[in-house]
């Protein structure tokens, strides 16, 4: 048997919601990126489910483009991570409250 | 699809999202979060897309997360036990976020009549999807080339050894 589709879309909506607890709550700027990743995959998890629905490709050519978009946005984000951790030795972004340096 | 397995999978990914978020070590958190994207991949290959679980493996557990854990190394963040906020000073807006989404997406689960997934398996080829991927999203595959690229040059830029104190 199958599961409905909407079951899909709420696994999606959970992680999506996992994902979004994270970045709200945690202060490391890591676990900050790892949030970032998790809502990216609950978008991809959504999109895939929609593709099987309506029996396009056209979803699962953008859950490529998304893991393109969170490949950058990671190594933009970690080297960013690497500079402030060498100019401040800390990644707690509660130390990052000013544009001065 | 089969559902029981789904069934199992979901509450794997969740439970290995849920370790992932809470966890005080990087390193805990990280290797968790490699955990729910196999169970993630596993998901992908039933609902017809295996070429995106293979890539869900490699782009995202296998780089991706490789890439964190020799971040989280680099800065000797592995050992350290990372205080978790107290409750009361952040956890309300992600609190009420996550309300506001899981309560939307109530309404659309329970508003909705319950249509049964397609049945079939691998309906997206590898052949179907690069042909799709080639002749018709060319200019997007162009685009995101563009993106990679100016990733690479942030990257570069950020990590020159001059632009450091």
């Amino acid at each position: 048997m199958m599961p409905p589709f909407s079951y899909v879309l709420v696994l999606s909506a959970i992680l999506f919601g996992l994902g979004v607890v994270c970045v709200a709550v945690r202060r490391n700027l890591i676990m900050i990126l790892i949030g970032v990743e998790i809502i990216i995959n609950a978008a991809g998890l959504a999109f895939v489910a929609g593709s099987l629905r309506w029996n396009m490709p056209e979803g699962q050519i953008f859950v490529l483009f998304l893991a393109a978009m969170a490949a950058s946005e990671v190594s933009v984000g970690l080297a960013m991570i690497v500079y402030l951790h060498k100019k401040k030795k800390t990644v707690n972004i509660d130390h990052f409250d000013e544009m001065k340096e | 699809m089969n559902a029981l397995a789904f069934y199992l999978l979901s509450a794997a990914a969740i439970f290995s999202t849920l370790m992932a978020i809470s966890r005080r070590e990087l390193i805990h958190a990280v290797v968790y979060l490699v955990l729910s994207f196999f169970s993630l991949a596993l998901i992908f290959f039933m609902m017809g897309a295996p070429l995106i679980a293979a890539l869900e493996v490699l782009i995202y557990a296998g780089a991706i997360m490789v890439l964190f854990l020799f971040i989280v190394m680099m800065l000797e963040m592995g050992a350290a036990k990372i205080p978790l906020t107290p409750f009361r000073k952040v956890w309300g807006p992600a609190v009420v976020i996550a309300a506001v989404i899981f309560f939307s997406m109530a309404i659309l689960f329970f508003g909705t009549p319950q249509t049964a997934v397609s049945p079939m398996t691998a309906f997206v080829s590898p052949r179907r999807f690069g042909q799709a991927l080639y002749t018709k999203y060319y200019l997007a595959v162009e685009a995101v080339s563009l993106l990679l690229l100016f990733a690479l040059v942030g990257a570069l830029y950020l990590g020159k050894r001059d632009n450091n104190p």
